[in-house]
């Protein structure tokens, strides 16, 4: 369970973040929808403590994270899985060291139970033998799922997923969003999802909460969320220019 | 005051809170290298690694500009002799000048064009393409993975590339001196060997691992801090490099200072 309260953040002159106040329960995928800088992503880096809020709390499992030092923190990290928009692969590294990397930081694994476990996880996003290609030759999609199998390698209970689907071609788009159904399924971890993508938000969410304006402005499933008469909701859902939200 | 002088002064003023800001950041940054220090040296692989980046890709650009070094040391030196100073003492010249000053400080300023721009040029992609946000999402601290290595290579490397450029520097001024100036390979050796004392080698030792630790810090440094993509990257690294450069100068002036006033004074 996250509970997050009164989030504020203010970056340069722009107030990103706020008041925001949500709910993730656990074992749910909770999809956060919005226009492009309304600070969704930045919503995913104080939950995960990349960055540091202004003013309000944030809990993980009841446990205040907001001004935690940095090992405690880190337990709480450890926890957790995301998944970059661009994947934030380590270059200098091969695919399988990429996802090796935390095993071998955090646990006594032995070499072999390593390769296993990078094997098992790489099979578990569609892909297999790539171990030792570098990130730079993989196509997009790929380099997502290579990014996916890093976020899972230490079975964490949350992955915090940021516009898993931007930039991706639909077939792609629609394999990405049955990998996270597939994975909530499979090990009842929690997720959250940040996106702008209504397909991909219907196709993978539990529950649906549309940021705008530094706040929360509407919180329900799917179908809630299609039925709604909140003009902002209505908008944003449709995909239109006209209606109270104004194009920048 | 004219509303000119208050903007200047305005101006200036955010110019030394943001230059103090700065040194309070790079402070901070060589803390946190200390502090994650024990842990970092454990993972001797990416040691490795970085000095071989640092250190044994750099040899060649460092045999080249010794060679010449010492070639042009040995130029200047016989035509500021012609008539003065007896040809015997070439040799002492060129070992003193090179061991103390020149190998040293070129071998740094080289050495921090190449690696100081490498390092923050490779930080500050990782950092735009959200690699280093990656590692601290991992729970892995960027700094011990990162910043130790590439600090430790290139404290350790600075003070080996320089043995060898004083080395190649000798020999770049002994081949001029034999064979464009007309001292023989005797009179070489021996005015090497008049003055050469173990002190002026230390120095220029000592120096070179201060000047390896600035270039290590500041590559880091303004790697890390990069932001805003292509254009963020090209500005981290140039100020990665200058900032090396200028900072090897002025430290070079006050190690000078204290190892010939103070430590190595007789």
């Amino acid at each position: 369970m996250i509970r997050i309260r009164g989030l504020r953040k203010q970056l340069g002159q722009k107030r990103v973040l706020d008041g925001v106040d949500l709910d993730i329960p656990t074992g749910k995928t909770v999809v956060v929808i919005g226009r492009s800088g309304t600070g969704k992503s930045v919503l995913l880096k104080h939950i995960i403590g990349l960055m540091r809020p202004d003013a309000g709390t944030i809990e993980v499992d009841g446990q205040p994270v907001v001004g935690l030092r940095e090992r405690e923190l880190n337990e709480v990290r450890k926890r957790f899985g995301l998944l970059f928009q661009g994947a934030a692969l380590f270059d200098s590294l091969t695919v399988g060291e990429n996802v090796a990397l935390p095993l071998r930081e955090h646990t006594r694994f032995t070499g072999e139970q390593i390769e296993q476990r990078v094997a098992e996880r790489l099979e578990w996003v569609g892909l297999k033998d790539i171990e030792d290609m570098k990130p730079a030759s993989l196509s997009g999609g790929m380099r997502k799922r290579v990014g996916l199998a890093r976020a899972i390698a230490m079975d964490p209970a949350y992955i915090l997923y940021d516009e898993p689907t931007t930039g991706l071609d639909p077939i792609m788009a629609d394999v990405i969003n049955r990998l996270i159904r597939s994975l909530q399924q499979r090990t009842g971890v929690t997720g959250v999802v940040v996106t702008h993508d209504m397909g991909s938000a219907y196709h993978v969410g539990d529950e649906l909460a549309m940021l705008h304006e530094g706040r929360v402005v509407f919180t329900g499933t799917p179908d809630e969320a299609r039925q709604t008469r909140d003009p902002l909701v209505r908008q944003f859902i449709e995909g239109s220019s006209e209606g109270p939200i104004k194009p920048l | 005051m004219t509303d000119l002088t208050l903007r200047g002064y305005e101006y200036l003023r955010q110019q030394v809170l943001e230059a103090i800001a700065e040194v309070g950041r790079i402070f901070l940054m060589v803390l946190e290298t200390l502090r994650s220090l024990g842990r970092g040296l454990r993972a001797g692989g990416l040691i490795v690694d970085q000095m071989n980046a640092i250190g044994v890709q750099s040899l060649m650009l460092v045999f080249i500009v010794s060679l010449f070094t010492g070639a042009v040391a040995a130029v200047q030196a016989a035509y500021q002799f012609s008539n003065v100073v007896p040809l015997k003492f070439l040799g002492s010249v060129i070992l003193r000048s090179v061991i103390i000053e020149l190998g040293p400080v070129l071998t740094a300023l080289i050495v921090g064009g190449r690696v100081g721009a490498s390092i923050a040029a490779e930080l500050g992609t990782m950092r735009v393409t959200e690699q280093i946000d990656a590692l601290e999402a991992m729970a892995i601290n960027p700094v011990r993975y990162l910043v130790v290595p590439r600090v430790v290579a290139a404290i350790v490397m600075l003070p080996v590339l320089t043995v060898l450029s004083d080395a190649i520097g000798v020999m770049g001024g002994y081949v001029v001196a034999v064979t464009s100036i007309g001292v023989s390979t005797h009179t070489y050796v021996t005015g090497l060997k008049q003055f050469f004392f173990t002190k002026d080698l230390m120095s220029g030792l000592i120096k070179s691992l201060f000047f390896g630790g600035i270039i290590g810090w500041m590559g880091c440094y303004y790697g890390f801090r990069t932001e805003g993509g292509a254009e963020g990257v090209g500005v981290a690294t140039t100020r990665a490099v200058v900032a090396s450069c200028v900072l090897v100068l002025i430290s070079d002036y006050v190690l000078a200072n204290v190892l010939f006033r103070f430590i190595f004074a007789s």
